[in-house]
């Protein structure tokens, strides 16, 4: 029981940390937009999110411009999406192992 | 520390943020039955002016020059019947996503409408070289070929529903190659009926 809260990692507690991950899972990029209106969050709570997954270096960012604009991609590293996966993993244990 | 209840509240957020973020779910199941009722209008437009009138199938005409009179009364009747279909579908998918709080042209709405544009975009330039080689026969199975192919690849960021849709079209478009004299036929209940049908059971799965 114990040994599966282990593997709960941390950075996914948030709603929008979750969601990040989930959506970046199953699209190749996304960028800042997509993001936000997925989510449904504010600018500075998506970017505050998004640099913390960074520093864990579970998402990456690709910087470019379109139309001279800025644009910012963002994309599921292999790190990211291996924990992702082991904290999905974890919570179906845990579930079962409650039932 | 969580309990349960907040592990599966975790998961059917990843489940439900994964669906959002890949499909496309603002299609109006009434759309699919008004296209089906503008396609059957069509049809028996394109029936009563363009087959009984002349008392003989069309591609029988001899006459090139009244075929070729005849043939553009029908593209625009073709084309007229698909600005109407694709304005509903638009303007009920506005309607729907509002009331369901979603942005209308969000990624996935894009990677619907390019998805299901390669197709239809490839058809449209097919019929249109059948159109100019006189093989007017196969217009009814062409469309409904390549539409049931852009269906198909729409599918997946879709309702996945519209996957049958799709292959029911393909069937119908090669029943109405083979069977040319019945081409019409074919392309009222595919385009028309099958709409409807679909149409019907989509409002009902998912907007009642």
């Amino acid at each position: 029981m114990k040994s599966y809260l282990d593997e709960l990692h941390k950075a996914f507690e948030s709603r929008v940390r979750l969601g990040i991950m989930s959506t970046l899972a199953v699209n190749e990029t996304l960028d800042f937009t997509a993001l936000k209106e997925f989510l449904e969050v504010t600018d500075g709570n998506l970017a505050s999110h998004l640099k913390a997954l960074e520093k864990e270096e579970f998402i990456g960012v690709k910087k470019s411009f379109v139309d001279r604009k800025p644009n910012t991609k963002y994309f599921m590293t292999k790190q990211g999406k291996k924990a992702f996966e082991a904290h999905i993993t974890a919570l179906e244990k845990l579930i079962r192992s409650q039932k | 520390m969580k309990n349960e209840q907040d592990y599966i509240r975790d998961i059917t957020e990843i489940r439900s943020m994964m669906e959002r973020s890949t499909k496309f779910i603002s299609l109006s199941g009434l759309s699919g039955i008004l296209a089906g009722i503008y396609a059957l209008v069509g049809a028996y437009v394109a029936y009563r002016l363009f087959f009984v009138q002349n008392g003989t199938v069309l591609y029988n005409i001899t006459d090139r020059q009244e075929m070729y009179g005849e043939i553009a009364n029908l593209v625009i009747l073709a084309i007229t019947i698909l600005v109407l279909a694709v304005g509903t579908a638009i303007a009920l998918s506005l309607r729907k996503s509002k009331t369901q709080g979603e942005k209308i042209w969000n990624p996935t709405a894009r990677r619907l409408v390019i998805n299901m544009a390669i197709p239809l975009v490839t058809g449209g330039i097919f019929i249109l070289i059948l159109l100019s080689k006189g093989l007017f026969g196969f217009l009814a199975g062409a469309t409904l070929i390549f539409y049931g192919m852009a269906l198909i690849n729409a599918s997946k960021f879709t309702f996945e529903e519209i996957r049958s849709l799709g292959i029911v079209q393909i069937i119908m478009g090669l029943l109405a190659s083979y069977f040319i004299e019945y081409g019409l036929l074919f392309w009222a209940l595919g385009f028309g009926i099958m709409h409807i049908v679909y149409g019907i059971v989509m409002h009902l799965k998912y907007e009642k």
